[in-house]
């Protein structure tokens, strides 16, 4: 890493920090609204689920364009929420998406992404 | 920039940039973006970490992760209550350690792997994701939540951008779960509000 890419990343921070501290360092956040705290306790599950569903379905070419994706990796994510809800076992599922992409793309099944 | 920056998903897409020469403003403008879903995460743990001292809460607030939040809000409905170090382990020693031993192995070995997405490494952030989302869906109201954010996610990133589509998903799938009646059995129901 360059001298330069040091001062990327403190820049970098200096726009992740304040997301990340605001609400925590904030006065009077345990005087919020019922409904407010029932919002906050549901952000977790979109935003993850936000998260993976972005991953998994949308493929964003080098000209910045978005398109839809299916493709093995679907399954993969299905396999590892359906372990982790029946077994309640993270590391299994993790290990049986990366066994089911990996295989899928070895046999040529699957694409390679670039 | 794994110390500094401590955001997976950040760097990723920093690292393409510089590559692809766009330029620094750029870079920090979906930078910003990327992680904006951080406020809301941190909106979320504020009320467990209401009696912790200012500092102590600054320091938190820079090891707060996808990750780290999963695991450590989980713990404290599980626990119904705040669990300062099992904040920090979730945080620390769970995701801050081994991300940076794991850039410097990295470094040091990366260019030996001729192939990483041969071996299927790039579906570990979606899989980690949805199994750490497993854990906080303790009835209806959090499927509703999980599945509409997912879907608004999607559909805004396929317009716009994945960044805006990640941060609109985290907004509207709430909303969407609010207004799923509560069932006063839900599981974990009475785990969910912060004990003093």
């Amino acid at each position: 890493m360059t001298t330069d890419l040091v001062l990327l990343a403190v820049l970098m921070f200096a726009v992740t920090y304040p997301s990340r501290a605001l609400a925590l360092l904030a006065p009077g956040i345990d005087r919020l609204p019922k409904v407010v705290l029932d919002y906050l306790q549901l952000v977790g599950p979109a935003v993850l689920t936000a998260l993976a569903a972005v991953s998994v379905m949308v493929v964003v070419s080098d000209d910045d364009v978005a398109s839809f994706h299916i493709g093995i990796e679907w399954v993969a994510v299905f396999v590892c929420l359906a372990i982790v809800a029946r077994k309640g076992n993270l590391l299994l599922g993790l290990v049986a998406a990366v066994g089911i992409v990996a295989i899928a793309r070895a046999i040529g099944l699957a694409a390679i992404p670039a | 920039m794994s110390v500094i920056v401590f955001a997976g998903a950040a760097q990723f897409a920093a690292v393409g940039y510089v590559a692809s020469g766009l330029p620094w403003p750029g870079i920090i403008l979906l930078t910003f973006l990327l992680n904006a879903r951080h406020l809301l995460y941190s909106a979320a743990l504020a009320p467990w970490f209401r009696d912790l001292p200012f500092a102590r809460r600054a320091v938190m607030a820079h090891v707060l992760t996808d990750e780290a939040f999963a695991l450590s809000i989980s713990h404290f409905r599980r626990l119904g209550r705040t669990d300062e170090w099992g904040y920090w382990v979730a945080a620390v020693a769970v995701t801050f350690i081994p991300w940076n031993l794991a850039t410097i192995a990295g470094v040091a070995l990366g260019a030996q792997i001729p192939d990483p997405a041969r071996l299927g490494i790039d579906i570990i952030f979606p899989a980690a994701m949805i199994g750490l989302a497993v854990g906080l869906i303790t009835g209806r109201r959090e499927l509703v939540a999980a599945i509409v954010g997912a879907g608004v996610a999607v559909a805004v990133a396929l317009v716009s951008s994945p960044s805006i589509g990640i941060v609109l998903g985290g907004l509207v799938g709430p909303l969407a779960g609010l207004l799923v009646p509560k069932a006063t059995t839900e599981a974990g129901d009475l785990a969910t509000e912060p004990q003093p």
